[in-house]
């Protein structure tokens, strides 16, 4: 018996394992890919760089002159912290009022946030985009509001999930021992909201962070995050040209990983808790 | 206590309402307007009845995309729940280094749409070189494309919660039809499984949504070629809207109904599984 599991257990490591690897090819083969030259990319698109079709930095050098990558990144960054963090504390505090003051509106109001949801963009861009640009919301700054407005419907819904969760009891001591409701919720109830904040803030960096079509309908054309940066290669220049694609698509996967890396166990944890509520 | 916090509306609630309101509110209630209307901008609009609607069923474009978004949806769904549910058996058996392979399988779940799309267009691509041919030289490469592709990316996703409700089991039950002599399937049929149907439920519902609006992905590794044969709802949607002027009003009705559709099979898909759970 012991034995056969052993063999059994070792047999599942090694297909586990190939499994882990054929995963892990696409990305390789993209890493290597974007230090060849064009042509030898769509020639022997499975061959290792050699000595003809090496070109070093060259495409990381043209491909971000070309599309700016940089700046791209710099504005990526700007739009996912700022809403990030406007959404964790906004709707933290929503949830949390929501949730503990009882009546019609309240009420009414959680049953909105729950139907946005599952209402897809394609329902709301048209309108959402020109009255962005009536508000003068169609720049870095006021997208940031943007995203506080579509994204507050699945944060909402996650955080009163867990508001309910803490005993009413804690809040009132606190209401008892002179708290008024501003420092109950900053010195108790945010702080045991922590976890889900993060969970909250992770599901959100990734959306932000990879969404496409949400700034490039709302920013002005100059203005680009990495994903339209990325997808101007092709609108830009008719033919895509394969090595600089190679180069922007390794770029952008790094801070990924690296975010990733950094943060797994939160990510993971993360996405687990938010599905379940979910 | 709710006395003293319901003053506090105007600090707790209303900047997320006020944004809320102009983000989703507004724009969803002119959005459903608008479908009846023929239109350039929102101020122009002017009421057209159910033209728009008439004009979306005659051309022929949403109701080919509707059967490719369905086509692909059903075989996503099926795919990526499948994979994603024996990598979770797999993963729970405490072999070494799962915890590596875990961080593996879910990391492509973290690289956008549009990235996903042009890494997996020139691995397609490479692919059928050897023939001659690209991933736009037929639908049927597209369309097998993106069923990979989604499966690369939501795998690893699905896995975890599956993981998470494999170790939500008490151990103490299938320790119980071992010695009941149950056969390792004939636990999972009768153990696992149905005391999974929560886990289930959230995969089906996540999967089959994210599946039927898929856009980034669509948009970088077809663009909807060749022709207009691989494009999925969203995507014609989009195209309705920004590609064709005049065309507007059919891009919104198209969105109504695309909305609709959503909801209606999202509400089944819940009802189904929901019924099948049993208490833990």
């Amino acid at each position: 018996m012991k034995a056969k599991e052993k063999r059994d257990n070792l047999f599942l490591t090694i297909i586990i394992g190939a499994i882990a690897l054929l995963f892990l090819v696409p990305i390789i083969i993209i890493v290597y890919n974007s230090f060849k030259g064009t042509l030898f990319i769509s020639s022997e698109p499975f061959a290792l760089p050699r000595k003809g079709s090496f070109v070093g930095l060259d495409n990381y050098i043209k491909g971000i002159a070309k599309t700016g990558l940089i700046g791209a990144f710099g504005w990526s960054l700007f739009i996912t912290v700022f809403s990030v963090g406007l959404i964790v504390l906004c709707t933290s505090m929503t949830a949390w009022y929501i949730t503990r003051v009882k009546g019609k509106i309240t009420s009414i109001l959680y049953y909105l946030f729950v139907f946005a949801m599952i209402v897809p963009f394609q329902m709301v861009m048209f309108s959402m985009s020109k009255m962005a640009n009536m508000l003068y919301l169609d720049n870095p700054v006021g997208i940031i509001f943007i995203y506080l407005g579509y994204g507050a419907g699945l944060s909402i819904f996650i955080f009163a999930g867990f508001v309910k969760a803490i005993p009413l009891e804690i809040e009132e001591a606190a209401y008892i021992d002179g708290c008024n409701p501003w420092q109950t919720y900053f010195k108790i109830v945010f702080p045991l909201l922590r976890p889900t904040a993060i969970t909250v803030a992770i599901l959100n960096a990734m959306w932000i962070w990879n969404d496409y079509l949400l700034p490039k309908l709302i920013l002005p054309s100059e203005i680009k995050t990495i994903p339209i940066a990325i997808q101007y290669l092709r609108d830009g220049y008719g033919g895509v040209d394969m090595g600089h694609m190679m180069a922007m698509l390794v770029i952008a996967i790094i801070p990924i990983v690296i975010f990733y890396l950094s943060c797994q166990k939160y990510i993971i944890r993360g996405v687990a808790a938010g599905a379940v509520k979910g | 206590m709710h006395k003293a916090l319901k003053k506090y509306f105007p600090v707790f609630v209303l900047p997320t309402l006020i944004a809320f309101t102009f983000a989703f509110l507004l724009p969803f209630i002119v959005g459903i307007y608008l479908s009846f209307c023929d239109f350039t901008t929102i101020i122009d609009a002017e009421f057209v009845g159910l033209k728009n609607y008439s004009r979306m069923l005659q051309h022929g474009d949403f109701i080919q995309a509707l059967k490719f978004t369905g086509a692909f949806t059903v075989l996503a769904v099926i795919s990526v729940n499948v994979f994603a549910f024996i990598l979770a058996l797999g993963l729970t058996k405490g072999i070494k280094g799962t915890n590596l392979y875990r961080s593996v399988f879910f990391m492509p779940n973290l690289i956008g749409g549009i990235v996903l799309g042009y890494i997996w267009k020139m691995i397609i691509d490479g692919v059928l070189l050897s023939k001659g041919m690209t991933i736009v030289s037929d639908p049927k490469y597209g369309f097998w494309g993106l069923v990979i592709l989604m499966s690369w990316q939501m795998i690893g996703y699905m896995m975890i919660i599956y993981i998470t409700g494999i170790q939500n089991i008490s151990p103490d039950l299938l320790e119980a039809a071992e010695i009941d002599g149950a056969t390792r399937f004939q636990a999972i049929r009768k153990i696992v499984m149905p005391m999974m149907m929560p886990s289930f439920t959230i995969c089906l519902f996540l999967t089959l949504t994210n599946s039927f609006k898929l856009f980034d992905q669509n948009l970088a590794l077809t663009a909807g070629a060749p022709g207009r044969k691989t494009q999925m709802l969203a995507l014609d949607i989009y195209n309705t809207f920004y590609g064709r002027p005049g065309w507007e009003g059919v891009g919104q009705a198209k969105a109504v109904v695309f909305f609709l559709l959503l909801g209606v099979v999202a509400l089944i898909q819940l009802r189904a599984t929901r019924s099948k759970e049993v208490e833990n």
